[in-house]
């Protein structure tokens, strides 16, 4: 895997350079040619966060793809790993690269951005740019687990401090559970520390076939299980208590990585926790804890990074920064070297697209 | 793909009328006197985008009167645009290199419409324009000047018509526009 | 699939809803049977929603689903069945719906402005570049190259506009001559207003099945037997537009798969993506279904029509049924579906047919997609 930027301007690089650098990155670490030995290409972007339509156009010669089998969803880098391992599956292809990156230094209107995703009758004139719905749902699932601030601030204690160790971590910081709850409220009971800050990023992944990845690596990172799944665009139907979609994606990766019992099954989990309440939310929703018990689990510290279930040990976005569609994709970025690094067996990455979407992927990953 | 005759759509005057496709078609006047529902919403999205290293320079040789490309050493391709990187190799370009102002049109049109598809007072020419100096085919998107649209021909010879200095600010059209050579 | 209009009162998820509604039917499926959703739409602009695949997942049959948006420009439309098969290829799923929609009309004050969003910011926007430009510039060197008319290409507006008449859905059928293309209104020389497909709003729907399951739902299924997509250098103005050579690759790509060596020959009938008059000959070459510069003579000559050895848009294409951008590929599917089975009606080719082809382009003159489909 490669990346680049990973901090929250990147002034010297245009989209193309940091594609090219992260490309590079990862085509080194695989030993692979580009031009003569990847056999497809996978982009995640949206278009409104690029400031271009059709972002597919720009995509193709820093990656090595011009004149290449190369397409691009509109869904989040996680997902582009998924579309990836079904094109080799499928046999049409044998080694993937999947690439994501965001530039969120250079929109400008990000507010303006972020309500142009909602309903423009029912849902833009209250919900602005989604933090009102972020907040609405912070409440219920707090209120139907019995979950305290404090537990949700302790979610950013920890992520913030384990991104201290981690170089590409733009807002790591050393904090007291206290000083996170004294933050800015935007809308009751979402804070500002709550919420993780926009950065710049790319990452690349090389995807290969079983006999091929034996050939390019010694120690490859194995997919055991993938799943996605998306709720509904109407908030009206969404269950506000559960991550509903995070459930439905894990599903689906558990029973191919024939998982039964998932609280046991990882070595530790990179989850997304964009909006700190949702780390707890999602645990739940992954079967990492009982519905409910991901709070109190937090405050005993059990998913510190020395803990008994290490929870976003590389700091999540809260450290890392928000990197939208990227998110997901830097996280198996972690997971990635932290596999191979500690000399663990196997790990969980689960990605969410964000505010107001209710759309997760979730990938197994095993060595 | 759909039984032919799937669908029954009730329309704005209250009528029910079966149709083999759905869909409710909206005829201009309808949609001129506001017989439906809709809502009109402005948006104004702003960008800054990073030019990073390579076009930056690029915008630089304009402000200083210059049309700039590199060399990629390994395909010995001359490149313009400028790029940090090689596509065809897909490695770091090499060195920079100043081109001349001149060129070819490669393919031209005339532009009768602005592109929120009304009518333009004046027509454009628009054109590629290989530009002398780089590998054969390098062009770039710009315009014509000073011709008659009548006349403009693929493989015409066109120069540059460049912005005055104080008024060039490092932007594409810091080139007015591309012009006939005469042919002596 | 839904009509195709240039302006629908139905919303995006609306119409994406009576499209799938009607592909599930139609295989006597029910929304619970279906394993995954992939969506086609193209650029969030003309909607103005940012994110609009998931503002559409509720119509195209994805609530509660695995669903994905896949978009590579105009290309799209075929893109999202190609997506869809290597969903059910891999094994992850036995039945896919593909939908593609688009609804252009929102954007005021005409749907041409998005599309200036498509160039570079820096070297082309300022320009006041338009969609249409490259058009006219690939056309002009197209001819250029190929000593071409214009007469030649008006012919291919003439027949498909005509061939669109049997289409139920149709946007703009009519019976023109080459007389009425070369006198209509000069929008960007050498492009002429009746040379251009409309922007219209519609959806399209296909639903693919695993091998098994498709002998079980229907006696006549069709197979998805080479797929292939490609997409060249962002750099449009280094290229050569006479040729797309990207639609080579990707043809090569599923021809490859459907082990097609000659193409001409063993494709019976295609339709080919013709936003333009000229495309459909500048793709017919770019598919080995003609050499260089002889797409126009197979025209002339009558080839391409639907009593022809090589019927070409026998639906009328984008030209006659419409451009809403991801359905009018997904659109082509479907004829080639319909075709294969002999339910196309009125439009149905005079020949015996076993092998079809379509194929969408989009971007900068940079997609090629193509599936092939077989009986």
């Amino acid at each position: 895997m490669g990346y680049s930027g990973f901090s929250t301007v990147t002034p010297q690089l245009s989209f193309k350079e940091m594609m090219f650098e992260a490309a590079n990155m990862a085509y080194a670490q695989a030993g692979i040619e580009p031009r003569s030995e990847v056999d497809s290409f996978i982009c995640c972007e949206e278009d409104l966060l690029e400031g271009i339509s059709i972002t597919d156009e720009y995509m193709p010669d820093q990656l090595g793809g011009a004149q290449r089998a190369l397409c691009t969803i509109s869904q989040d880098g996680l997902n582009g790993v998924i579309q990836a391992y079904m094109q080799i599956a499928s046999g049409i292809a044998d080694i993937v690269v999947v690439e994501s990156h965001v530039k969120f230094s250079n929109v400008l209107s990000k507010r303006d951005l972020h309500s142009l995703a909602m309903d423009p009758y029912l849902e833009r004139p209250f919900l602005g740019d989604g933090a009102p719905l972020v907040a609405l749902e912070m409440r219920r699932y707090m209120h139907e687990n019995g979950v305290s601030e404090e537990s949700i601030a302790q979610v950013v204690v920890k992520n913030k401090t384990n991104g201290l160790k981690n170089p590409r971590s733009s807002y790591a910081a050393n904090l007291t559970v206290d000083e996170v709850m004294r933050s800015e409220e935007l809308w009751s009971p979402l804070k500002r520390s709550y919420v993780a800050q926009p950065a710049d990023a790319c990452v690349v992944a090389v995807l290969a076939s079983y006999s091929k990845a034996k050939s390019i690596s010694e120690q490859p990172v194995w997919i055991e299980g993938v799943g996605w799944f998306s709720e509904s665009s109407w908030i009206g139907l969404r269950d506000f208590s559960r991550a509903l979609y995070a459930e439905g994606a894990s599903k689906m990766a558990y029973k191919m990585a024939k998982i039964e019992n998932p609280s046991r099954a990882f070595d530790f989990v990179e989850v997304d926790d964009s909006i700190a309440f949702k780390e707890l939310q999602h645990l739940e929703a992954l079967g990492i804890y009982q519905k409910g018990k991901a709070a109190e689990a937090t405050l005993k510290g059990e998913t510190k990074e020395d803990g008994s279930m290490p929870v976003n040990p590389s700091g999540g976005s809260l450290s890392v920064g928000n990197l939208a569609e990227t998110s997901g994709l830097a996280r198996l970025l972690e997971a990635f070297e932290l596999l191979k690094k500690k000399g663990y067996s196997r790990a969980l990455v689960q990605s969410w697209r964000g505010v107001p979407t209710s759309t997760a992927s979730v990938v197994v990953l095993g060595v | 793909m759909g039984r032919l005759d799937a669908g029954w759509h009730g329309c704005n005057n209250g009528e029910v009328k079966r149709l083999k496709f759905a869909g409710t078609p909206i005829s201009p006047e309808e949609w001129r006197n506001e017989s439906v529902f809709f809502k009109k919403e402005e948006f104004d999205l702003k960008y800054a985008w990073d030019t990073g290293y390579a076009i930056a320079k690029f915008l630089e040789g304009l402000k200083a009167g210059k049309i700039l490309g590199v060399k990629c050493n390994r395909c010995e391709r001359i490149l313009v645009p400028p790029r940090m990187f090689c596509e065809k190799c897909f490695r770091k370009v090499d060195e920079w290199v100043t081109l001349r102002d001149t060129g070819t049109v490669n393919t031209f049109s005339v532009s009768y419409v602005n592109n929120d598809a009304s009518r333009r007072e004046k027509p454009l020419v628009v054109a590629v324009i290989e530009i002398h100096g780089a590998s054969p085919g390098m062009g770039i998107l710009h315009v014509l000047g000073e011709v008659e649209p009548s006349r403009v021909r693929v493989g015409m010879q066109v120069k540059a018509v460049w912005k005055p200095e104080n008024e060039r600010v490092g932007a594409i059209t810091d080139i007015a526009y591309f012009k006939p050579i005469e042919v002596m | 699939m839904t009509l195709f209009r240039h302006r629908m009162l139905e919303t995006g998820k609306e119409m994406a809803f009576e499209a799938a509604r009607m592909a599930l039917d139609s295989a006597g499926l029910e929304r619970k049977d279906v394993d995954a959703v992939v969506l086609g739409s193209a650029p969030d602009a003309f909607d103005g929603f940012h994110m609009k695949g998931e503002q559409l997942l509720d119509g195209a049959g994805g609530f509660r689903k695995p669903y994905t948006r896949v978009f590579v420009g105009g290309g799209t439309g075929v893109f999202v069945p190609i997506a869809a098969w290597w969903h059910v290829a891999s094994g992850l799923a036995d039945v896919v719906l593909a939908v593609g929609e688009e609804k252009m009309s929102p954007l005021q004050p005409h749907p041409q402005y998005a599309f200036w969003t498509i160039f570079d910011q820096v070297l082309e926007r300022p320009l006041g570049v338009t969609l249409l430009w490259i058009f006219a510039l690939e056309m002009r060197r197209y001819m250029h190259v190929y000593n071409v008319s214009e007469e030649d290409i008006a012919l291919v507006a003439v027949k498909n506009k005509a061939n669109a008449l049997d289409h139920p859905a149709a946007q703009l059928p009519a019976r023109i001559t080459v007389e009425d293309v070369l006198k209509s209104e000069p929008i960007c020389a050498p492009v002429k207003r009746l040379d251009v497909s409309p922007t219209s709003d519609g959806a399209a729907a296909v639903v693919l099945a695993s091998e098994e399951l498709a002998r079980k739902l229907t006696d006549t299924p069709v197979w998805i037997t080479g797929v292939g997509w490609n997409v060249d250098t962002t750099y449009w103005t280094n290229r050569d537009l006479c040729y797309p050579e990207y639609l080579e690759k990707a043809a090569r790509m599923a021809y490859k798969m459907a082990h097609i060596t000659n193409p001409r020959k063993e494709i019976d009938f295609a339709e080919v993506y013709d936003p333009f008059d000229y495309k459909e000959l500048h793709h017919m070459e770019g598919l080995l279904l003609a050499g260089k510069g002889e797409a126009p003579k197979l025209t002339r000559e009558g080839v391409t029509q639907r009593d022809g050895d090589l019927p070409i848009n026998p639906s009328g294409g984008l030209l006659g049924v419409g451009n809403p951008i991801a359905a009018a590929g997904v659109m082509k599917v479907a004829e080639v579906f319909w075709q294969l089975r002999g339910e196309a009606g009125k439009r149905q080719v005079k020949k015996p047919v076993n092998r079809g082809l379509a194929q969408a382009w989009g971007d900068l003159m940079q997609v090629g997609t193509v599936v092939i489909m077989e009986r």
